[in-house]
């Protein structure tokens, strides 16, 4: 089994050269102030949960096992993501190639069943105008659901210059690795509304 | 095509054409120069495409003195209009003209001249300050600063397209909703907070990471100048503030585009939610604005007092407690909405405790001249100002903290002379200690010390004219945002605030003045030495102004006050050999990508879908493009630094 082989740090006397720690740390502070920004959503979700203005309630929408398949698939796209990240520092590019190839069919996916869900919703007369507890709903929902789809461009973008190129640069490395940061921490964000938006809701 | 842009955009009253006609006029001598001097591809290599942090410092702190004469006239008028507002007499500014000038005036001196100056200064000095060469994302750099210039351009185009937001600054829903707004003004607001926002958010980080990952040999946390900490207390703050703007924003944004119910009052939407989201950043905002302030007088005091700074630890303590409380205080500034007697009790108690840190640092300066031997240059005038300006603001401060008496002034100008007095007294009066002290090494010279002094002394009366009379008028039950009056009492003070505000106005004329005999007599202040005032730290180690790699040698640290003490020092440094220096190349992408994210705003401004649509692409492809970039760096040959390096020491 080949060993994880640690990108080479030299930040002393160049400060200009350390890219991957400066990146991959700045990618953590990003992600964290992303995390504030789902936490404003979140708070304005739980404070219009109830207020449906007289339209259907939450327990009457949602379907859970539904969004627990989804759920199911999009975790398992976490793990590929995960698996595809330590490919590429492993340098082994066709399991790269294949793990984020998998991460991103799984990814179409769970997005399309989200899409299908709002079609849903709002076909059935339940669109995000109907009431602030829709509004906030697709809000938050569909803010992940962006996110989710910048993420499909950027493996898309980021994994052209894999397949050209013959190995992995250290640049690919770094910017892979960002990208499953990116995609784990919108794993955590689903967990987050599975827990608070659907399996709350119908309660 | 055009979505609700019609020539009906273009007619406004007499006042705003004068200000429009003015603009463009500008804008074409602009032009006219640059074509002249042939200047354009000097403008484009040297500055727009820049990844230099003093260069993106300098633009930052020139976009900052324009907006900051914009939000000056706009005060003036305002002062004007309540002048002689009273009774009968309408004044000279029509209602809807007048709630205009007072958002834009909040949002242009908050957004863009606090937020400015703050980024202006901190890109300036920061990476010197930690012996570094640049900072860590020198293009995410650039491209916060166009970013920041493109929300700053949504004010000032909406002067001649269409009408700004009449909401006051913070366009508190349902009133800034679609219902009671169905106009593009609060949809400039949006864009313009947006915007400037997604770029302060970017330049959080990227100093986050420049002060925790770039910082010179033997630089410790706990031997950083206390600038550096304030940065790094401010950064952490729009990291974990911004994102609430940039949500509650976008938020309000879908409620006047999608047509969603988040805040309106209809459709069961909670306008209140807006209220605490907006404040949950505005709060941080407020120390994000003065935090760096304290920061530079920090530097100031301890080099003009000829002392080492009293308490450096109890200051860095002091500002690590401001920065965690300044998030648990926001509902101070809506007791009146009724969240119930125990929860106004403990925001108050917090209010009441942020004091403590902040007098902690007062207490700080005052004991660092206490047996110094002080020099009264302007930096020094400045900071003596704001002690004093400074202190009274917050005074009135902690007095408001008491729910009970909030509820007496809540809105009243009582409200609006204390923020005032601590803004102005601390975040600008910090800025200009800052410019006078830092101008030398950036331009090479000093700036002319009796008109920065009349320069202060305009601004203190003027200041002090402008805002007490503020208080007492709270007192009398003035409230903000009046732009007429029935009671002829209030009349005397009105008038006195609005000498105050023409005096102060006087005292920016000084400013420019003191800027321009300056440059023409730039001979005789000469700093040859790179040290113009026996400085502490490390930005003044090396030359004015310093070369685009900052240090040709890392510089290396043994404790606080570097610089000071490598001055000091017995031995004789040890002669190295020069080596090549990797520098990052210039790039045109933040340019383009922040002029997209005007276009984008303009369109979603104006319902011109296309356009909207079109840049948002465009901006994805831009940074796609950048991605792809071969060698976004290269190396400065070791030859090449000598030479720069020799041709300096002869000069």
């Amino acid at each position: 089994m080949k060993k994880s082989v640690p990108v080479a740090h030299e930040s002393y006397p160049d400060t200009h050269h350390d890219n991957y720690s400066r990146t991959t740390f700045g990618f953590w502070l990003y992600i964290m102030s992303d995390f504030i920004l789902f936490g404003a959503l979140f708070a304005a979700y739980i404070v219009l949960s109830k207020s449906t203005f007289g339209g259907p309630a939450a327990k009457t929408l949602f379907k859970l096992p539904y969004n627990f398949l989804q759920t199911c698939i999009f975790l398992v796209s976490a793990l590929t993501a995960g698996l595809g990240g330590a490919s590429a520092h492993r340098k082994d590019k066709n399991k790269t190639l294949l793990f984020f190839a998998a991460t991103f069919l799984l990814g179409v996916i769970f997005i399309g069943m989200q899409f299908n869900e709002f079609h849903r919703f709002s076909s059935g007369g339940n669109g995000w105008d109907q009431s602030a507890f829709l509004s906030a709903y697709f809000t938050l929902v569909g803010t992940h659901s962006i996110h989710v789809l910048f993420g499909l461009l950027w493996i898309i973008v980021l994994l052209l210059p894999v397949w050209n190129e013959t190995g992995i640069s250290h640049v690919s490395v770094r910017r892979l690795t960002c990208l499953r940061m990116f995609w784990q921490f919108l794993n955590i964000i689903w967990m987050l509304i599975f827990s608070f938006v659907y399996l709350m809701g119908a309660k | 095509m055009f979505g609700r842009l019609t020539l009906d955009a273009f007619k406004h009253d007499w006042i705003e054409y004068l200000a429009g006609v003015s603009m463009i006029f500008g804008a074409i001598f602009f032009i006219a120069l640059i074509t002249h001097y042939k200047r354009w591809g000097w403008l484009w290599k040297e500055w727009i495409t820049s990844v230099d942090h003093k260069k993106i410092g300098v633009m930052y702190i020139i976009f900052s003195a324009i907006m900051l004469v914009k939000g000056l006239v706009d005060a003036v008028m305002m002062r004007a209009q309540q002048a002689f507002a009273v009774g009968d007499s309408m004044g000279y500014l029509g209602a809807e003209h007048y709630q205009q000038i007072f958002t834009a005036h909040g949002v242009t001196m908050i957004f863009f001249v606090g937020m400015g100056v703050v980024f202006g200064i901190i890109n300036l000095v920061l990476p010197l300050q930690i012996g570094a060469r640049d900072v860590a994302f020198p293009f995410l750099n650039n491209l916060s600063f166009w970013l920041f210039a493109s929300g700053g351009m949504f004010i000032l185009v909406s002067l001649m397209i269409g009408v700004y937001a009449g909401t006051g600054w913070t366009a508190y829903p349902p009133l800034s909703g679609l219902k009671y707004n169905p106009g593009v003004g609060v949809d400039y607001w949006l864009w313009s907070v947006q915007i400037s926002g997604a770029g302060s958010l970017l330049s959080g980080i990227n100093f986050l990471v420049t002060i925790l990952k770039m910082r010179c040999p033997g630089m410790t946390l706990m031997r950083m100048p206390i600038f550096v900490w304030a940065t790094l207390a401010t950064m952490v703050l729009v990291v974990f503030a911004f994102p609430i703007l940039t949500a509650t924003a976008a938020m309000l944004s879908t409620d006047r585009l999608l047509d969603t119910h988040i805040f309106t009052a209809e459709f069961g939407g909670n306008p209140m939610m807006y209220i605490n989201l907006f404040w949950a950043w505005g709060h941080p905002e407020v120390y994000i604005l003065v935090l760096p302030a304290f920061g530079i007088f920090s530097e100031v005091v301890p080099v003009f007092s000829h002392k080492r700074l009293f308490g450096y630890t109890s200051m860095v303590w002091a500002i690590a407690a401001i920065s965690f409380l300044s998030f648990i205080v926001w509902l101070h500034h809506f007791f009146t909405m009724g969240a119930g007697a125990n929860v106004n009790a403990f925001f108050g108690i917090m209010t009441m405790i942020i004091g403590i840190p902040t007098g902690v640092k007062v207490f700080n300066w005052i004991f660092t001249m206490f047996r110094g031997r002080v020099r009264f240059t302007t930096p020094m005038y400045w900071f003596l100002g704001f002690i004093v300006i400074f202190t009274i603001g917050g005074m009135a401060g902690i007095l408001m903290s008491i729910p009970a008496v909030d509820f007496q002034v809540h809105n009243s100008l009582f409200l609006i002379a204390h923020f005032h007095f601590v803004i102005i007294g601390g975040v600008l009066f910090g800025f200009f200690a800052g410019y006078s002290y830092w101008f030398p090494k950036f331009t090479g010279f000093k700036l002319n010390e009796r008109l920065g002094k009349y320069a202060f002394w305009c601004w203190m009366i003027g200041f002090l004219l402008a805002f007490l009379p503020l208080y007492l008028l709270g007192f009398m039950g003035a409230t903000r945002r009046l732009n007429q009056y029935d009671i002829p009492e209030w009349q005397p003070l009105f008038i006195v605030a609005g000498i105050g505000a023409m005096i102060l106005f006087a005292g920016l004329g000084f400013q420019i003045l003191q800027l321009i005999v300056s440059i023409l007599k730039r001979n005789e202040n000469r700093d040859l030495t790179g040290d113009p005032w026996n400085g502490r730290n490390l930005e003044w180690s090396t030359t004015s102004p310093p070369p685009f790699y900052n240090f040709a040698f890392i510089p290396e640290v043994h404790g606080r006050d570097a610089f000071w003490a490598q001055k000091h020092q017995k031995t004789q440094p040890i002669l190295r050999k020069y080596e090549d220096i990797h520098m990052p190349k210039n790039t045109a992408m933040g340019f383009v990508i922040g002029s997209l994210s005007f276009l984008f705003g303009f369109g979603l401004i104006w319902h011109m879908f296309w356009l909207a649509i079109l840049s948002a692409i465009g901006m994805i492809a831009g940074v796609i493009a950048h991605l792809y970039q071969k060698h976004p760096d290269y190396h400065l040959p070791a030859a090449e630094v000598a030479k720069i390096e020799s041709r300096k020491q002869s000069v």
